[in-house]
């Protein structure tokens, strides 16, 4: 319940908890050691004030005991500080597995927001709850950040990059979000509400929105247009250029020697920046694809990619990736 | 004894011994120069605190009601530029600095009068360009410049802007090159290492940071203003840039530059605490060290600002480790202060006040760091009003209290004549009230989700009106507990009365010359036998009359 005057969002994630834990063990250190010093303070000005003008107090030189007694101490507080917070983002920060995907684009002065299934919201998102949720982001323009208070979370979108931000609400409402990354004249307008709904309100949401295509069928389509079809084979299967069923996850060996997993970052880079990677055994020949492609296209691009590996080789269009079993099964996603 | 009690006063003082504009636009006397850095710094305070008004009033109310969305980006941006660059950093360390390190170690002058003197032209220079492109537009990036936002969309004055802060930068350069050759090879006879006032320590320690950091902002500006007009891919990631490299590269300097605010408030409040309770700094070793680890260690943190920028959440480790090794020696400072005061004999006069104040602002400033400096808690309150309230913490809590302490404390010295101490004692509790008023209502704010940088705000959330209305009224009293010292500081440098040579009986060497000091600071070199205030030394013993201090007056 949140009281009519309250001084702590309202917490409505699963680690919003740990966070606000974190934070009152540290506000109550902090007020005890200001309380502390305050009232010293407050003594010895009192108990020492000066009662004639010409008194001169004893020298006292100091105390190496004392210094290292107040070096120790608080050194120790702050590791506590330091071991919890540590713990508590490592668990915030490590990607879930099997969460539902949402692509986000952020540009001046608004968020646009793709699910797995298609559907397309501005400013508005909505998730069910008790799902972990993983967005995918990036920006057309310059530096925003996705901020949820009652999620106690936020993450940068960053130009050329995907950051990743994960959450899982814990009660249904609506929770406002801002851009906390200060982006220029319309920043403080730049947000909008997380609507948490129940699974099956959400399932009702997402039929309601059925004509919709899916990311990664738009990025199929693109696949055909933009003619990388040529190279890398009508069903993704390689050819000029390497297949790309089941690269994504893979680990890809480049022509150096070297190894990288096909995350989101390298499949994005493989299309601005060809030349970056060259996967071991084939020829420095992809033309960049920068400027000819706007990020929500990128995205979708990339979806279509990762869906290569979680699709049978032969379907010639792709389910939507990240989807568990019950939504796999509806029809909402496939396409035609 | 009477006769060294309270030597007369001469004359010939660095105030009236030439006169005319010229006498002070060309002088080399470190005090003049130090003059010209304080009415300077006044005005740019003046109108960076004019820009604070007009944000709060903004905020009074959730809509944008008071001014347009890119006049409000505008105003936040050129407060905090005006504030950072051409009011904290230079503060304290180019007019108290400049005018009492010579007079600590028992100098006549600083290593380099004319570099001393240029450094004020070049931070004028700065200074004019930079008021230039707020008249001529303005500048709406934040004081940060975060790219590409500030090489790429904005359609201010950002080069005119940078322009101004990269000569700027120069001064400071200067200012610390001149404190440490002055420190390394000016100390009179028996002015040892450890007998400096930790005053000049800390000095020191921020000339250290001003050499080694200046030249890498100066740096980053340039890179920015290349990639503005040139486009040359540094960091625009459309031609092979990275616009995180450039957080990278602003915190490299930005972070230390909060230590060249803060050090020199420290070194003030170390003199104000041991002079105002007649001891000697406890553990003055650990408290001059812990000055130089801040300036070590404040290069090794700037990754803290960085935490949700889509760094390496390993690189976040640590620097969130490092981050909390950077707070002790800032622990061991607060420790120590209050530590002097044990068995001291106090008093309560204005300067005291401000220094008792900062220890509890600063205090409550580094605390509230470790809630930014945990990576957990940080996530959440990154960007927020949070840090907006730490950071006012130290650097108004602290740097300028710490200021105001000193210009009291020094002001006899300095103009010769003493302030009113009962309006000095009022408006030292009217800042501390407003201060407290206006700052404290932003760290709910923050924690509650109210992200910085916000013209407006939404209205569902009632206690964030209420929030930003009590930190408005704080404001307002802060003001009015600035403008009372801007007063009475003017009208005594005319009606004030005249103070002794050192009327607060003091064994500081700043304090046996003349108030106000010849051009030359001593007439005859002094010899320095004693540490640091030694107030019961047995040569002083003998000399009890050193030790009376002038009656404070009312008006």
């Amino acid at each position: 319940m949140q009281s009519s005057f309250p001084i702590v969002p309202e917490s409505a994630s699963t680690f919003s908890g740990d966070v606000d834990a974190l934070y009152f063990y540290i506000s109550g250190i902090t007020i005890f050691f200001t309380t502390l010093i305050g009232l010293v303070i407050i003594f010895f000005a009192i108990r020492y004030r000066r009662r004639n003008a010409y008194e001169i107090p004893r020298p006292i030189e100091g105390s190496t005991k004392l210094e290292t007694l107040w070096s120790v101490i608080p050194f120790l507080i702050a590791l506590s500080f330091f071991v919890w917070g540590t713990k508590v983002y490592f668990e915030q920060y490590r990607p879930p597995k099997n969460a539902l995907e949402i692509y986000v684009v952020g540009k001046q002065w608004m968020w646009k927001f793709q699910h797995p299934t298609g559907q397309r919201e501005i400013n508005e998102l909505h998730i069910p709850v008790g799902r972990k949720i993983k967005l995918i982001m990036t920006t057309e323009d310059v530096i925003h950040d996705l901020f949820v208070p009652a999620f106690r979370t936020k993450v940068d979108v960053v130009p050329g990059k995907y950051t990743m931000e994960w959450f899982e609400a814990t009660k249904p409402g609506r929770y406002h979000f801002f851009c906390a990354e200060y982006c220029g004249m319309n920043h403080s307008g730049m947000g909008g509400w997380v609507e948490v709904m129940e699974p099956k309100d959400f399932d009702n949401w997402l039929s309601g929105n059925l004509s919709q295509v899916s990311p990664a069928t738009a990025g199929r389509g693109m696949f055909e247009s933009l003619g990388c079809v040529s190279c890398h084979g009508a069903n993704a299967e390689g050819g000029r250029g390497p297949a790309l069923l089941g690269v994504y996850g893979s680990n890809v060996v480049l022509s150096g020697g070297q190894t990288v997993t096909a995350d989101e970052a390298y499949i994005r880079e493989s299309i601005i920046n060809p030349q970056a990677k060259i996967v071991n055994g084939f020829g420095p020949i992809m033309p960049s694809f920068q400027g000819q492609v706007s990020e929500e296209q990128l995205l979708q691009l990339v979806a279509y990619v990762k869906s290569l590996s979680t699709a049978k080789p032969e379907t010639r269009t792709a389910k939507p990736p990240g989807l568990g079993p019950a939504q796999s099964a509806n029809p909402v996603g496939s396409p035609k | 004894m009477q006769e060294i009690a309270t030597p007369k006063p001469p004359r010939v003082n660095y105030l009236n011994a030439e006169y005319g504009l010229k006498s002070w636009l060309l002088t080399k006397d470190h005090k003049r120069i130090a003059l010209l850095y304080l009415g300077a710094i006044s005005f740019f305070f003046f109108i960076g605190s004019l820009y604070a008004m007009a944000i709060r009033l903004e905020l009074l109310t959730p809509q944008g009601d008071l001014m347009q969305s890119s006049t409000y980006n505008k105003t936040f941006t050129q407060h905090g530029i005006i504030m950072v660059f051409f009011f904290l950093i230079p503060s304290i360390p180019a007019t108290l600095g400049n005018f009492l390190i010579p007079m600590m170690i028992g100098a006549k002058d600083l290593a380099f009068p004319r570099i001393n003197l240029l450094s004020w032209y070049i931070y004028m220079l700065g200074g004019i360009i930079t008021i230039y492109a707020l008249l001529a537009g303005g500048v709406d990036t934040g004081w940060t410049f975060y790219v590409p936002y500030s090489t790429t969309f904005s359609n201010s004055y950002v080069i005119a802007t940078g322009v101004g802060i990269f000569i700027n930068g120069f001064s400071s350069i200067l200012t610390g090159l001149n404190f440490i050759v002055t420190v390394h090879t000016m100390r009179a006879p028996g002015m040892t290492w450890f007998r400096l006032p930790l005053f000049v320590w800390s000095h020191y320690a921020t000339a250290l940071i001003m050499i080694l950091g200046t030249p890498v902002i100066a740096i980053t500006i340039l890179l920015v203003a290349f990639e503005r007009i040139a486009h040359i891919g540094i960091f625009d990631p459309a031609i092979g840039g990275d616009p995180v490299l450039f957080q990278h590269l602003f915190w490299f300097y930005s972070h230390p530059a909060v230590y060249i605010m803060v050090l020199p408030a420290m070194g003030v409040v170390s003199e104000l605490i041991a002079n105002f309770s007649r001891k000697n700094v406890f553990g003055y070793k650990f408290v001059a060290f812990s000055s130089l680890a801040i300036a070590v260690f404040g290069f090794l943190v700037w990754g803290h600002h960085m935490f949700v920028a889509s760094q390496s959440v390993y690189a976040g480790m640590i620097f969130s480790f490092l981050s909390f090794a950077v707070a002790i020696p800032s622990a061991i400072k607060v420790f120590n202060w209050t530590a002097t005061l044990y068995k001291g004999s106090i008093s309560y006069d204005t300067p005291m006040l401000y220094g008792l104040g900062f220890i509890g602002l600063f205090t409550i400033g580094g605390l509230t760091g470790m809630f930014l400096a945990s990576i957990a808690t940080d996530v959440h309150l990154s960007d927020t009003y949070f840090i907006v309230a730490h950071f006012h913490y130290i650097m108004v809590g602290g740097a300028l209290l710490a200021y105001l302490g000193g210009l009291h404390y020094w002001w006899p010295k300095i103009s010769g004549r003493m302030y009113p101490e009962g309006w000095g004692r009022f408006s030292a509790l009217v800042v501390f009230v407003g201060f407290n008023l206006t700052f404290s209502p932003q760290f709910v704010l923050g924690y509650m989700g109210m992200p910085r940088r916000y013209h407006t705000y939404p209205a569902d959330l009632v206690s964030w009106q209420v929030l930003h209305v009590l930190s408005t009224a704080g404001a307002s009293i802060l003001g009015v507990g600035l403008m009372i010292p801007l007063i009475y500081l003017l009208w005594s440098m005319r009606y004030g009365r005249i103070a002794d040579a050192n009327p607060w009986g003091l064994p500081g060497l700043e304090w046996q010359t003349s108030s106000p000091p010849p051009t030359e600071n001593f007439l005859t070199t002094p010899v320095v036998t004693t540490d640091a205030y030694e107030f019961a030394s047995p040569e002083h013993k003998s000399v009890v009359g050193r030790f009376e201090r002038q009656t404070p007056v009312e008006i």
